[in-house]
């Protein structure tokens, strides 16, 4: 190879990652801002921390989402993980094709129409049944799982189909009930697809603000939703500060799961040595 | 599902496995049977029953001047009316020229994106996929990064760095290039920006997926038998990589086609697109029946030619294993 190709690769890919980064980065560092100017830097200061702390709003809205998405992560990763099953176990019942399809429906489906279409659908079960009452965190909830689960089914499903059907062939051939196959067997050797399931549900439910703000209710604003109105008005210091807090979490918990992940990977080709 | 198997000559230990059969046949019946039933149940509840409760909604008439809640009785009652209106929803979108220039213009900006998309990111898959493994390990995390962490507020950051009194802008004065800011934010090259930078992670990811598990070996053949770089990328690399092309390509378009979030708070007033025009139709003009009917347009124009492709596409995949 030639000494120019990989420089013109090393440059590109330099580029790349400047593009990502950049951004970020400049909104951490203008989080430190004393100025409410985006253009002077005013010194060093950790004054918007303090008022994020103090933001009664924000904080309610995150305590909303996180409640939210804990809850919308762990019904996503049981009903996800069923579908997950029925699509590659049971290759043959009637109107599978309707179930694939509905599985794998939210992934091409516009955020705004799986929006309006819950809000639709809420609204006409209470005129029907008088359930839910009024929206908020159980409509929120319950859209969530629906959009979420589709995203766990693929996750838990792409894990399910690498599985060595010999061994619940053999635990079944000793006179282990499908239940107990599926306890003993498949779970623990899916089981680091259904916390990244469960990561991801949990995310997705932290990141949506377009279905949240179909289906939500008076006095259940979520986080996203407080961030985006302050953000329409323009740059808000206390939106950087909260940012930057984003992420320095999810960056340390993304480089431990990347480090951990790292070390099972050479343990696993040092015993294949 | 296999039973146990029924080996045994005595006809006690015939009849055991036999019942043991059954009984294990039964079970897995009703156990296959609860597996499939809730989350089928919840999808036909929570996803395939509202697209019909849309579908209904848009062929109704709006009341006027009445609360959001409200004229979903009228429309309850009136089945006639409901279909004489039909027309009324659905000839509004055609008639007013504005609906069909959000559509194209979606779909011109998400195929426009995807392209920038596929030549920022090829390079950068491509770059990470002949890394050594332990930087592979970085680079690839340091694409996955931006994704856990809020898309709404990747997408803010450029409001910062945009704006009239912004970073960019403050740059170009300070180096003597421009006089005047230029108007960046608020604009079409905004929003395109915004999306390629929101989507260019799920453009690498599976190009990466494919470029490294290409042979290599393929490429030292084709050196040794005097073939430029060049023109054993184009050759080689380039077709054999094309799955990861279509893939990345598919879940950049997918969901910038719908996208909200971005043309609202980097585009313009011009800077239409269908899934802001939705949006407003049902927060703004409160027109229930008007956005249902533009979210119908959008499932039968966007989301039910995307399904049919994926399936074929299966299909095709399914085809290959065999």
């Amino acid at each position: 190879m030639s000494g120019r190709r990989p420089f013109l690769l090393f440059t590109a890919v330099a580029f790349g990652y400047a593009f990502l980064y950049l951004p970020i980065i400049t909104l951490m560092v203008y989080s430190f801002n004393d100025s409410r100017l985006v253009t002077v830097w005013g010194g060093f200061s950790t004054r918007w921390y303090v008022e994020l702390f103090r933001n009664e709003q924000i904080l309610s809205a995150l305590w909303l989402s996180v409640r939210i998405a804990a809850m919308n992560a762990t019904f996503a990763v049981v009903l996800g993980t069923l579908a997950a099953l029925t699509l590659v176990r049971f290759t043959q019942f009637r109107t599978r094709m309707l179930f694939a399809g509905m599985v794998t429906a939210p992934l091409v489906m516009p955020e705004v129409i799986l929006g309006l279409s819950a809000l639709l659908m809420f609204v006409s079960l209470e005129q029907l049944i008088g359930w839910p009452e009024g929206r908020g965190m159980t409509t929120i909830t319950i859209a969530h799982i629906t959009f979420t689960t589709a995203y766990v089914a693929v996750v838990v499903q792409s894990r399910l189909s690498q599985l060595d059907g010999s061994l619940e062939e053999a635990a079944m051939d000793l006179g282990a009930r499908p239940w107990k196959v599926f306890l003993v067997i498949i779970l623990p050797i899916i089981s680091p697809a259904l916390i990244a399931g469960w990561l991801l549900g949990f995310t997705l439910s932290m990141d949506d603000l377009v279905i949240a703000s179909f289906v939500s209710g008076p006095g259940s604003t979520t986080l996203p939703m407080v961030v985006y109105s302050s953000v329409r008005l323009g740059v808000s210091p206390q939106v950087n500060a909260l940012a930057t807090l984003i992420v320095v979490v999810v960056s340390t918990g993304v480089i431990i799961a990347g480090w951990l992940l790292h070390r099972q990977q050479r343990r696993h080709t040092g015993k294949a040595r | 599902m296999s039973g146990p198997e029924v080996t045994a000559t005595g006809s006690t230990r015939l009849r055991r496995g036999i019942d043991r059969g059954v009984k294990s046949l039964t079970q897995g019946r009703l156990g296959r049977a609860l597996v499939i039933a809730l989350p089928y149940a919840w999808l036909l509840l929570f996803l395939l029953v509202p697209v019909f409760i849309v579908i209904k909604i848009s062929l109704a008439e709006m009341a006027l001047a009445s609360p959001p809640y409200s004229p979903m009785l009228q429309w309850l009652e009136g089945r006639t009316l409901a279909l004489r209106v039909h027309l009324g929803n659905y000839a509004f979108l055609w008639q007013d020229p504005l609906y069909l220039a959000a559509y194209l213009n979606s779909l011109k900006v998400a195929a426009v994106s995807t392209i920038i998309c596929l030549l920022i990111g090829y390079p950068m898959a491509y770059g990470i996929a002949r890394a050594s493994p332990s930087w592979r390990i970085v680079l690839l995390m340091m694409i996955i990064l931006p994704f856990w962490t809020s898309f709404l507020i990747r997408v803010y950051a450029w409001i910062g760095l945009l704006q009239n009194n912004g970073l960019f802008n403050n740059l170009l004065m300070g180096l003597g290039l421009i006089d005047q800011p230029l108007p960046l934010l608020h604009s079409n090259f905004a929003v395109y920006l915004g999306i390629v930078y929101s989507y260019l992670p799920f453009m690498v990811l599976p190009l990466y997926a494919t470029l490294v598990r290409q042979d290599l070996t393929l490429l030292e053949a084709a050196a040794d038998l005097g073939c430029p770089p060049w023109k054993s990328f184009l050759t080689i690399t380039l077709p054999l990589s094309l799955p990861g092309v279509i893939a990345g390509s598919l879940l950049v378009f997918i969901p910038a086609v719908g996208e909200f979030v971005i043309p609202d708070l980097l585009g313009g007033p011009d800077s239409l697109m269908i899934g802001k025009i939705l949006w407003n139709e049902f927060f703004s003009n409160r027109d229930w029946p008007v956005a249902s009917a533009v979210a119908v347009a959008m499932l039968v124009v966007i989301v039910i030619p995307l399904l049919l492709l994926q399936r074929i596409g299966e299909r095709q995949t399914a085809g290959e294993s065999r």
